[in-house]
């Protein structure tokens, strides 16, 4: 486990196995939705990809049954929940949904979470960093944007949403070290 | 003392200002500048927009312009000293001797800063650029003691700004060819040390592996904090011993040295980390703004906890505290 | 095109550096020696007694000496040395940083590797202060070195040509902090290293080289086969930096193939012979990392020599 030993997961035990049954088709509007809204709210996060925007990313939430497929083209850009992850990816990325979402909303910094081993990259590392930087950049309420789709029901469902994700990792550890190694 | 603090976005330049900078430093989004990674830094537009809301706030932006220009290639340079001038910025930073020179010359009441880059660590280094280009500052390398700067504060005839948080380069700073040994793109030239471009992570047998170019750097076991795949803080080998050869992976706080730096007489303390996120900034420079105001009233204000932001999980005092001189 | 001596880096034991020096002098052809200690200052107090001999037989043999200053000043009986050196008016002097140009201003000197020059501009900025000799850094592709070399033709523009590459300086001594040992107290350890000590990644694979607070390439920067084209570049010289090795014979090879009276191909056998057991390396010079060795252009496929896995380790 990682020093902070934060990351464990909120996912309940029962939304994790309800996932491993449910079909992933439910999923997919939502993601649709997100997607586009996230296009139309902050187109700037294509500029600041530029080459990397033909990619494909995996992002593989350790603490859910299934993984998402994210091509975040300029034009019709696409995230898929897939059951598992192609091998045909440029970067793989790993680690818990709060993490993933604690970047995407910027609560949390990447290289803390890489840090602490909150989170894993595989593969292309420019593209992963470029990714991270225009997301962070947007600032982008991932739980609004999930819930948007629904109308007058987000005001509901966000909140539920937020608890089922929990608190973001890494901000916290709970054995601070202080200075470890001299200088010499 | 001034704190300055890093922006790599828009958004983080937002964060740096609503969390108490007095000033904030960026660049634009090419080779002119020494964080030249992907999806980072400003366009002419955003630096704009940017010191319109700073200035607002009554903050400072200095853009850092500080890689060494690319022979034949100057005029990428010039054209960004002439772009921060034109958009208001507050100063340049920078490092390489002809953009100084054009610097100074084409726009003589800009004020100057000299990059860390530029490994000024001494008075008499700092004197010929306050003499030669009328700087009226330099950040000084990660490589002094707190005793040597307040002796380069003594003697100098310009202000003094050190590194308090954040990365920490054990090599001085704008002299250091390890990363385009290993990839062929190095801090000078491309504005990138250790470029993701040539990162490869791999687990195997439990073990996170990280390479760069042709070299492996490091071997991380399950659990264990890692770091940059900088060579600097790479783990290797000898006849003698294996391990962090030249630094382990840590990170630079100086908090416990603020009242000697401000003895020292320094005038600015500057936060790494223009390629962190917003998460990164508001809080380091919160932070960094209770304890200065900690440092002028004498309350104690409690303490936050950094260490969970920092490369390796770990920090040190570096060069400021140097025992063994 | 001139071939330059540069100094020796390592600590070397002040007998055997002397020694060095007398037989450059009266055999090495080469055109100009750069001496001085530049890595650490607490090494200099060795060679001084035999500097004054050392520089009389250079000169003496028709060699151009070049006295080079510290590479990192920080102390205050460095900047008094710097400032002695800089004084100095009988020999040029070969600033390794900014802190002895402003005594050095409007007098002919040199500026070495260590002083970031990577444009025409830096130059032409030395060069307006005085600087007659300009060492590029070792980083510089041949694009870069061109335009510079083009744009200074009053100024020789020189380029690292043979040696371990200096990569990295440090306030840190790795040589005391591997042996545990402050650097006040440093015991001079770094002498047991006198060629740098390996350094080698944990896949066994040879990378670095220690030497103190230097930090070098294991790989030998080679530039025999560039030797033509920089010359066609403006290059007017080559700096062969000291390994213990003979470095009479290196100087011979260079001196040889650039006038064209040895083959390249029998220049590169000979210093594999001459520098065994070390990877020769051009990479920096070619625009691609620094530890590669690219083909010569004439199309032969040299290869960088490869020792064995751990082979640096001994």
């Amino acid at each position: 486990m990682p020093a902070s030993g934060s990351s464990t997961s909120r996912v309940p035990r029962v939304f994790a196995l309800a996932g491993q049954v449910l079909p992933l088709l439910p999923l997919q509007p939502m993601l649709g939705a997100c997607i586009h809204g996230i296009q139309r709210r902050h187109p700037q996060i294509f500029d600041r990809l530029g080459c990397h925007a033909t990619k494909r990313y995996g992002l593989d939430p350790t603490d859910l049954p299934f993984a998402f497929l994210l091509e975040p083209r300029r034009v019709n850009p696409t995230v898929t929940a897939v059951r598992s992850l192609p091998r045909q990816l440029d970067i793989r990325i790993t680690g818990t949904l709060a993490a993933f979402i604690g970047l995407v909303d910027g609560s949390c910094d990447g290289d803390a979470l890489f840090f602490s081993r909150d989170i894993q990259v595989e593969g292309d590392m420019e593209a992963a960093v470029a990714l991270r930087n225009a997301i962070d950049e947007a600032g982008i309420d991932l739980v609004a944007e999930s819930v948007a789709w629904l109308g007058p029901l987000a005001a509901v469902a966000g909140p539920i949403l937020q608890s089922v994700i929990g608190a973001p990792p890494g901000q916290h550890r709970s054995d601070p070290i202080s200075e470890t190694g001299s200088w010499n | 003392m001034e704190l300055i603090c890093p922006a790599g976005t828009p958004a983080a330049l937002r964060a740096a200002v609503g969390a108490g900078a007095d000033a904030v430093y960026c660049g634009f989004r090419d080779e002119t500048n020494a964080r030249n990674f992907p999806g980072l830094n400003f366009s002419h537009e955003e630096l704009r927009s940017g010191i319109a809301h700073a200035h607002a706030h009554g903050v400072k932006v200095l853009v850092a312009i500080n890689t060494f220009a690319r022979a034949g290639a100057l005029d990428l340079w010039r054209r960004a000293v002439d772009a921060a001038v034109g958009a208001g910025a507050d100063a340049l930073i920078v490092a390489d001797v002809g953009v100084l020179d054009y610097a100074a010359r084409r726009h003589p009441d800009q004020r100057l800063h000299v990059s860390v880059q530029a490994a000024a660590a001494n008075p008499d280094a700092i004197d010929f650029y306050v003499k030669a280009f009328g700087v009226r500052r330099v950040v000084l390398p990660r490589v002094l003691s707190v005793a040597e700067i307040a002796a380069i504060v003594r003697e100098v005839g310009c202000e003094t700004e050190v590194f308090v948080f954040g990365g920490l380069c054990v090599m001085e700073e704008g002299r250091c060819s390890l990363s385009s040994y290993a990839t062929g793109q190095s801090p000078n030239m491309n504005g990138v040390c250790s470029p993701a471009s040539h990162v490869h992570y791999r687990e195997q047998d439990g073990e996170l592996i990280s390479r760069l170019g042709a070299f492996t750097v490091n071997k991380f076991s399950a659990g264990e904090p890692a770091g940059y795949p900088t060579l600097c803080k790479g783990r290797f080998q000898t006849a003698h011993a294996t391990g962090y050869l030249f630094e382990d992976p840590v990170s630079l706080d100086a908090t416990a040295m603020l009242p000697a730096l401000r003895k020292a007489g320094v005038t600015a303390l500057k936060i790494e980390g223009r390629q962190r996120g917003r998460a990164y900034i508001e809080r380091v420079v919160r932070n960094f703004r209770t304890r200065l105001a900690e440092l002028d009233d004498g309350v104690p204000a409690p303490l936050d906890d950094l260490v969970a932001l920092t490369e390796g999980q770990s920090t040190t005092a570096g060069a400021y505290r140097k025992s063994w001189r | 095109m001139q071939l330059t001596l540069g100094p020796v880096l390592y600590n070397w034991q002040p007998g055997q550096w002397r020694d060095f020096y007398f037989r450059i002098a009266e055999e090495a052809p080469v055109d100009v020696v750069a001496i001085g200690e530049v890595v650490c200052s607490k090494r200099s107090p060795f060679f001084a007694g035999h500097m004054p001999a050392v520089i009389e037989r250079l000169a003496a043999c028709g060699k151009q000496v070049v006295l080079g200053s510290l590479i990192l000043v920080s102390l205050q009986r460095e900047r008094r040395q710097m400032a002695e050196l800089a004084a100095n008016t009988d020999f040029m002097v070969e600033a390794n940083d900014l802190s002895c140009l402003g005594a050095l201003a409007d007098r002919p000197h040199a500026i070495g590797p260590f002083v970031n020059v990577y444009n025409e501009a830096a130059a032409a900025y030395f060069a307006g202060r005085g600087a007659r000799r300009i060492c590029l850094p070792p980083e510089l592709p041949l694009d870069s070195i061109r335009t510079i070399a083009t744009a200074l033709c009053d100024v020789t523009t020189e380029v690292f040509a043979f040696g371990r590459l200096p990569l990295a300086i440090s306030a840190r001594c790795y040589h005391a902090r591997l042996h545990k040992l402050s650097k006040d107290n440093c015991r001079f350890i770094c002498e047991q290293d006198p060629d740098g000590l390996p350094v080698a990644t944990l896949d066994g694979e040879p990378f670095l080289a220690m030497n103190g607070v230097q930090t070098m390439s294991h790989a030998c920067a080679n530039l025999l086969g560039e030797a033509g084209a920089l010359a066609a570049a403006g290059v007017r010289a080559l700096r062969l930096s000291p390994q213990q090795c003979d470095m009479v014979a290196v100087a011979r090879i260079f001196r040889d193939v650039i006038d064209g009276s040895r083959t390249y191909e029998d220049g590169m056998r000979q210093l594999s012979r001459v520098y065994p057991d070390v990877p020769f390396a051009n990479g920096f010079v070619h625009g691609e990392p620094g530890a590669a060795f690219i083909a010569d252009k004439a199309g032969a496929s040299l290869r960088a020599r490869r020792p064995q896995a751990g082979g640096a380790m001994r």
